[in-house]
């Protein structure tokens, strides 16, 4: 049911100013018109979930979701990211407990230079807390360290009623395992205890080495196993002999500190023209990318923040692709499986002429611990697909790989993944669904992505 | 951590642009006292304060409308301050035009808040200040504060009233030491302006709360922020009343 709320504004229950908005996902595909609250204050979490009309919402934090996870057309949405305050920290444990919008760029600032990182920081330092549980998000050292439910000690969550509930592994471990990696479909996460990880210095020495193909790529993703932090780029528009072609990136962390590089960032001021994005610009760009690495690798010491978070320098990168906006597909693909499966997967891309920028590669060593977390084992393929009249087709084509070699497609960046493809790579919806029911009776909570799922 | 030169009281420190204000102040190393109703709520605004930048912070009860309590309220934040006591005013309310209209009591609350509550404060602290040989006083006025407007004049006359008691309050403080700046903000993305159709040159906190900082540190007197409003405002009072009575602002 559609709230009733006049274009404005009104105010609804004791504090809780709903305006309209038209919230987006990062691949920028279509807007999402919807009611939305913008708590400052923690009771307002509760005081919009309780609101007359409130009826169905979702949590939105920092928007770096690809597809429609955060959003919530034609509904209600809480904006989360100004409840951005860090409350505690222990410097014994390193347990840091925070409201739901801090960000991984937050805790960096903040903690960095006194020696601890987030324990799995995802490629955008942007990303909210809520939201990096909501998706159980992975970093580059997933193989050694999973994903960030592994570092949870507890989570407040708000339910539908209400009421808010401490949720840990000995407190109602299945409410917490349904809420990590749960888009948001449990209730609105209101503080987080997260681990943080030491490290000596905010400084990682980072080796590069060029990879011929795909074959050579996986072993050498096995050969680096001991390395903490490891991601390849690949070159997606590669075909024939070089398929697979790439930069294998492994890093540890140096001991010495390095000076904090300037803040500025450069922006991309408005909507690339499509006329840069044709397969051939793509390619050069990516071909050069491949040769700026010497042939016989190289070693750099670099800030933390530029090894791990390439992309936030360049603010807005993802209007590159134009108004249309893009696509993301992300899946991971069990070890024995992945050879043949990869290659599918690069060959149907390259087929399609998709143009896209540099995927990335990644080895995954332990499953998540939420029933709907993606991170299982085995090799993890990300690329971005422009949107176009054909990226449908190509989009169900590599479902159809991924299923059919026993992997699974990331929620965080998915816009397209039907229902069946949702209840056969995910084993556990079921399990998922019944706390659901227990947490929110009456299916308050529910986004685009979940009635497009199917999931009510 | 050296001990703080300096301590910037809040006034109405759960307000989104004096929590962006407290941010830039701690992060410049300076202790911060945030006052308001919501204590619980500002106490989580002071650990975070002290989480992130490694200086004092406390939450202080204070209520505008609660005339009384202003003298020992000023007490408390001497005795807690370290370094110099400098003062953001930055509690406001801004109920609709319509509501006032319907509702006395509601008109009548705001003008304590913004007016009344505002003078008994910063007259409160006033001795404060003389003692300790100075100060700097920042006043969060308002562009609606420059001429009426249908939408908002009731709101516009308590900032102008704060902008007339600002100008008194500088002259009379000022041998001792005590700067004071009246801020003419344009519109912020806020708490208060969240409910209200899209508004022109609207600023984020984080950026207003920047020009703020600067602005604390190099001007007395009045200053528009963002700056576009200086030629905006001078360009809006120079229209003639009976062109302007037409215009629906
Ligand atoms: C450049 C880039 C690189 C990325 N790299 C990685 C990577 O390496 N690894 C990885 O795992 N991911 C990666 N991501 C994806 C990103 O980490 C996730 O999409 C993450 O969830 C984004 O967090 P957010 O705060 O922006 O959440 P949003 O996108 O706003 O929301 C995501 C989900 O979280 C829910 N949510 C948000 N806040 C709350 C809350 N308070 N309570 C309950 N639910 C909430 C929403 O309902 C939604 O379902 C990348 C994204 C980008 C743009
Ligand atoms: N946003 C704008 O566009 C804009 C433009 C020009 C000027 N301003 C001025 O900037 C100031 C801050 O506003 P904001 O936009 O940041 O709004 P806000 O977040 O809504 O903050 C308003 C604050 O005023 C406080 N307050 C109200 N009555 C009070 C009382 N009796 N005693 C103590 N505190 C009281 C509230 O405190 P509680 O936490 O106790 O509720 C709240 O924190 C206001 O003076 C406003 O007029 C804002």
């Amino acid at each position: 049911m559609n709230l009733v709320l006049p274009t404005h504004a009104v105010r609804v229950a004791s504090n809780v100013a709903w305006r309209s908005v038209a919230l987006r996902g990062w691949g920028r595909l279509g807007s999402a018109p919807c009611q939305a609250a913008r708590p400052e204050r923690l009771r307002e979490v509760a005081d919009a979930l309780l609101a007359e009309g409130g009826r169905n919402l979702i949590a939105h934090g920092g928007g770096r979701s690809y597809g429609d996870a955060g959003l919530n057309g034609g509904g209600a949405a809480v904006l989360t990211a100004r409840l951005n305050r860090m409350l505690a920290f222990d410097a014994e444990t390193g347990v840091l407990v925070a409201e739901p919008g801090v960000t991984f760029a937050d805790i960096i600032a903040a903690f960095l230079p006194r020696g601890w990182l987030p324990p799995t920081p995802p490629g955008t330092a942007f990303a909210t807390l809520g939201g990096a549980v909501a998706n159980d998000v992975h970093g580059k050292n997933q193989h050694a360290a999973g994903c960030l439910g592994h570092h949870l000690e507890w989570l407040d969550l708000t339910l539908a009623d209400g009421t808010t509930r401490r949720l840990s592994p000995t407190g109602d471990a299945e409410a917490f395992q349904a809420t990590i990696g749960g888009i948001g479909l449990t209730g609105i996460i209101t503080a987080v205890a997260l681990r943080l990880l030491r490290v000596p210095s905010n400084a990682m020495v980072v080796r590069r080495r060029r990879i011929a193909g795909l074959e050579e790529y996986l072993e050498a993703f096995r050969t680096a196993r001991d390395a903490s932090w490891s991601v390849g780029w690949i070159d997606a528009l590669a075909g024939g002999a070089t398929l697979g072609r790439g930069v294998l990136e492994t890093a540890e962390h140096a001991t010495e500190s390095v000076a904090i590089p300037a803040a500025g960032t450069r922006r991309m001021p408005f909507d690339a023209p499509g006329f840069l994005l044709n397969p051939l610009s793509i390619r050069a760009f990516n071909a050069a990318y491949w040769r700026r690495v010497p042939a016989g690798g190289d070693e750099q010491v670099m800030h933390a923040n530029r090894f791990l978070f390439p992309l936030d320098g360049i603010g807005a990168w993802n209007r590159l692709y134009g108004w249309r906006g893009f696509h993301q597909f992300q899946c991971v693909l069990p070890e024995a499986e992945a050879p043949r499966g990869l290659r599918l997967l690069l060959e149907a891309v390259g087929q399609a002429g998709a143009a896209s920028f540099l995927a990335v590669l990644k080895w995954m060593g332990r499953p998540g611990v939420g029933m709907l977390s993606f991170a299982q084992p085995g090799f993890t393929l990300a690329l971005d697909i422009p949107a176009r009249p054909a990226s449908r087709a190509l989009l169900l084509r590599l479902e159809r790989i991924t299923r059919d070699h026993g992997g699974r497609i990331y929620l965080a960046k998915d816009s397209a993944l039907s229902p069946q493809g949702m209840a056969e790579m995910y084993p556990r919806l079921a399990d998922f669904q019944r706390v659901r029911a227990r947490l929110d009776p009456q299916g308050r909570l529910s986004s685009d992505m979940s009635r497009r799922l199917g999931l009510g | 951590m050296a001990a703080p030169t300096e301590t910037w009281l809040v006034l109405g420190g759960g307000s989104t642009i004096g929590r962006a204000f407290a941010q830039r102040a701690a992060a410049a190393g300076a202790a911060v006292l945030v006052a308001g109703r919501d204590v619980a709520e500002l106490e989580r605004s002071a650990a975070d304060l002290r989480l992130r930048h490694g200086v004092p912070a406390s939450a202080m009860l204070f209520d505008a409308l609660d005339l009384a309590s202003h003298r020992g309220f000023a007490r408390a934040c001497a005795a807690l301050a370290q370094g110099q006591l400098n003062l953001l005013l930055a509690f406001g309310s801004m109920p609709s035009q319509a509501e006032c209209d319907a509702e006395p009591g509601v008109a009548r609350r705001m003008v304590e808040t913004n007016v009344t509550g505002a003078a008994s404060v910063l007259t409160a602290l006033a001795p404060v200040l003389r003692v300790q040989g100075g100060g700097v006083v920042v006043a969060l006025g308002s562009v609606a504060g420059e001429r009426g407007r249908p939408r908002n004049h009731l709101y516009g006359a308590t900032k102008a009233a704060l902008a007339v008691f600002l100008q008194g309050y500088a002259a009379r403080h000022a041998r001792h030491g005590v700067r004071v700046l009246n801020i003419l903000a344009g519109p912020v993305d806020t708490a208060l302006t969240w409910p209200l159709p899209k508004l022109p040159f609207m600023a984020s906190p984080d950026d207003f709360a920047a020009g703020a900082w600067r602005l604390a540190r190099q001007r007395s007197g009045q200053a528009h922020l963002p700056g576009i409003w200086a030629p905006v405002m001078a360009a809006i009072r120079a229209v003639p009343d009976r062109v302007f009575n037409r215009l629906d602002l």
